[in-house]
């Protein structure tokens, strides 16, 4: 497998690209369940986080992975920063990467403002760590990591064992507002390489103006497609795009849309359920339902980690210590 | 007869019965004698047609020159030696200025810098005060300085009963209105063209049906008032459809059409370079063959090239961040040639480019009001005025942004190459353009 030079897009990566990523992320997953979850792979390396709009888990994730593998992070909190001041995210990427930064991991509002930073910088790698409705590239894959990791816990074997065949007809449902989701779009991207079959679940005005071209059937029920799904990826109203006024309350959208104690009555047994967070409890996803064990909200969260390790791992081509492990 | 003071030799005339082999001479502003040999008198400068088409000069109905208010991206000097060098000898300077040309002092402050520039500019002037969409123009103020056509262009007039009230008076003075038709509750801030791609690429889209919706009311409108109306840059196969039936019904209505929405499609958008948000935004595959149908059936009257400068700080923003706009003055005509030629004649190209252009504008005649204006849009025969361009369909012409007139560098072809290339233009007989080249 070619390393690609950034990550902007799930695509970037190519169904080989992911299957690494998911090697490379068990094998890191076992480091961090060390004593001294450390590294020195990335020793020497500097990795930047630019964040144009709010983060909590992506941002610290992203740093957290980037230190366990040693490299150094410099943080630039747009707030602070000169951006205030009116300087220009061309003129702030070129200043941050003049300090020799490596890697630059970039979350803006504007779709294709990491493709813009890649066409700017001259030799660091970018990440696309969420951009506008576009994509989110690392929570998709690490989506991916969690779901196997599941399905490897339930077959009592260990999820490198499972390889990717385990997504081959694996029944993906996708709800909510998928208009505005960049997680629905990497997620989507991510399933369907891997062998699933993507269902969409939402309002017609949540839906993107255009299906067409994409690998994905829009499910005409939602209840009935809620029985047949193996796994349930639940997404954010995302009321600070203006979604809001997409539906025409939240209690109906809850009605309509949201993953109740009766709907989830109506899940197979071994139905999983995710989501990227911030979840609104009440909203698309009742209380009671976020606090079931098939919800591996937290799970996800823990597999971010060491998701973004290989990311960082793959982009950066730091040597593994002992060599990479084949699976 | 004027002694000769500039011969055009070894071109072909285009005219309206076909192209013929002839040479042109020209002394002082005027066109002294088209024949199909000409003897240059001893002093006369000979300017080498050979292989070349020779035409009458082209009319831009739309173009932003960016004065006042956006000198770092226009002036009318540099847009008007793009436009020379594009084969332009007559541009309409859009009223988007800053301020607005709303008020006879704007318009006269343009017309005065238009006065010795490399093109005649023409102005249109807006509909309503500050293109804020309440209140009416002075248009009576700004007709009487030769102003014929009137625009918000940029924003199309939302208030559909200020909008007829705009016809009625505009019918009153003789003067045309021309709308930039998106709704701007159904386009809601959107980026590019809604469809496919702005669903995969995650932007905003602007949906065929909010340029439609308003090219419908103001065909009603037209119907209405029974004032002339132009449509400025049609983009969408609905647009063009309703448009060929309001000709069908007679009605009073005229259409442009711009180069990159005969050339490109919402695909560009694929890499978010700004330099391809444009709007209307480039539509679809089936839009862009409609809108070369409609160029083809007589359906949209003239390509305009929607020449909309952009200083290269603005355009290095995210791409829903960007100001929409794209240079077109240099590139007209060879997309036109690339795009139109295996369809249509050269007298049809140049009927798009210039002559039915110049009678929208109100430019096929002297305009005594407008002090310096000649007339444009040809024919080219003997007693007119030397407003012409030679074209060279065998070069081609390879765009570098660096190397272009414009003060902007937002030109979306940049590193391709078009058949075909002006290669000298004549602006009331002064070689202002030879070889490629703009001579001040």
């Amino acid at each position: 497998m070619t390393r690609p030079h950034h990550l902007l897009s799930v695509a970037d990566l190519g169904i080989d690209g992911i299957a690494e990523v998911l090697r490379v992320a068990e094998a890191f997953a076992e480091v961090e369940r060390r004593s001294m979850p450390k590294v020195p792979t990335l020793r020497g390396k500097v990795v930047a986080t630019l964040f144009f709009e709010e983060s909590t888990r992506t941002r610290l994730s992203f740093e957290t992975a980037a230190k366990r593998l040693s490299a150094d992070v410099l943080s630039l909190a747009v707030a602070n920063s000169s951006v205030k001041k009116g300087e220009s995210l061309r003129d702030t990427v070129e200043t941050v990467e003049a300090m020799g930064i490596d890697a630059l991991i970039v979350r803006h509002a504007s779709s294709g403002a990491p493709h813009q930073v890649a066409r700017w910088v001259t030799r660091a790698r970018v990440i696309n760590a969420g951009d506008g409705w576009h994509e989110h590239p690392t929570q998709a894959l690490l989506d991916c990591f969690t779901v196997r990791q599941v399905l490897a816990e339930r077959k009592g074997a260990a999820p490198e064992e499972l390889g990717i065949d385990c997504f081959e007809g694996l029944r993906v449902l996708i709800v909510g507002d998928i208009r505005h989701s960049r997680v629905a779009r990497s997620e989507i991207l991510a399933y369907t390489a891997l062998g699933a079959h993507v269902t969409l679940a939402a309002p017609g005005s949540l839906l993107p103006p255009s299906l067409e071209g994409w690998p994905v059937t829009v499910a005409p029920d939602f209840d009935a497609a809620l029985a047949g799904a193996d796994v349930v990826s639940l997404l954010r109203l995302q009321s600070e795009r203006g979604s809001g006024s997409f539906v025409p309350s939240l209690r109906e959208y809850t009605a309509g849309w949201g993953l109740t104690a009766r709907r989830v009555a109506l899940l197979s047994d071994d139905a999983i359920v995710t989501h990227p967070g911030p979840m609104v409890r009440g909203v698309e996803i009742a209380s009671d339902v976020a606090d079931l064990p098939r919800t591996v909200v937290t799970q996800q969260v823990t597999n971010g980690v060491a998701v973004r390790m290989a990311i960082l791992f793959l982009l950066l081509g730091g040597e593994w210590p002992g060599g990479v492990p084949h699976g | 007869m004027a002694e000769a003071t500039l011969i055009i030799r070894g071109g072909s005339v285009v005219g309206p019965e076909g192209v013929r082999r002839q040479d042109v001479a020209i002394g002082g502003s005027t066109i002294v004698e088209v024949a199909d040999s000409i003897e240059a008198p001893s002093g006369a400068m000979v300017l080498n047609a050979q292989g070349c088409l020779v035409g009458p000069g082209l009319v831009d109905l739309h173009t932003h020159l960016r004065q006042p208010g956006r000198e770092e991206a226009e002036t009318v000097e540099s847009g008007t030696r793009a436009a020379a060098l594009g084969g332009y000898t007559a541009v309409v300077a859009m009223p988007n200025t800053e301020p607005a040309i709303d008020s006879a002092g704007v318009a006269r402050d343009v017309l005065a810098l238009g006065r010795d520039a490399l093109a005649e500019v023409a102005v249109a002037g807006a509909i309503t005060v500050g293109r804020a969409g309440s209140a009416l123009a002075p248009l009576g103020e700004l007709a009487a300085l030769g102003v014929h056509l009137f625009t918000d262009d940029g924003t199309g007039v939302q208030d559909g009963a200020l909008m007829r009230r705009a016809l009625d008076y505009a019918r009153g003075l003789g003067v045309t209105l021309a709308q930039h038709c998106e709704d701007e509750c159904l386009a809601g801030g959107g980026a590019m063209h809604e469809g496919c791609w702005s669903s995969r690429l995650g932007l905003p889209g602007i949906p065929a049906a909010a340029e439609e919706s308003m090219v419908a009311r103001d065909i009603q409108l037209v119907r209405l008032t029974g004032a002339p109306l132009h449509f400025l840059h049609l983009s969408t196969a609905g647009s063009v459809e309703l448009v060929r039936r309001a000709k069908t019904e007679g009605l009073p209505v005229t259409a442009e059409a711009a180069p990159h929405h005969m050339l490109l499609t919402h695909a560009e958008v694929e890499g978010y370079d700004p330099v391809f948000k444009v709007n209307p935004p480039l539509r679809t595959g089936e839009d862009v063959a409609a809108v070369v149908a409609g160029l083809c059936d007589g359906t949209i009257d003239a390509i305009a090239t929607d020449h909309a400068p952009h200083a290269p700080e603005s355009k290095d923003v995210p791409f829903d961040q960007a100001p929409p706009g794209m240079l077109g003055l240099q590139t007209a005509l060879p997309i036109a040639w690339e795009v139109l030629s295996p369809q249509l004649s050269p007298g049809r190209i140049f009927a798009l480019m210039s002559v039915q252009p110049a009678a929208i504008a109100r430019l096929r005649v002297t305009d005594a009001r407008v002090a310096g204006h000649s007339a444009h849009g040809g024919p080219v025969e003997e007693g007119a005025t030397a407003n012409l361009c030679v074209f060279d369909p065998s070069a081609s012409t390879l765009v570098e942004a660096d190397r272009l007139a414009s003060r902007s560098r937002n030109t979306p072809y940049a590193g391709r190459t078009f058949a075909g290339a002006v290669r000298h233009t004549v602006l009331r007989g002064e070689p202002v353009v030879m070889d490629g080249e703009a001579q001040r």
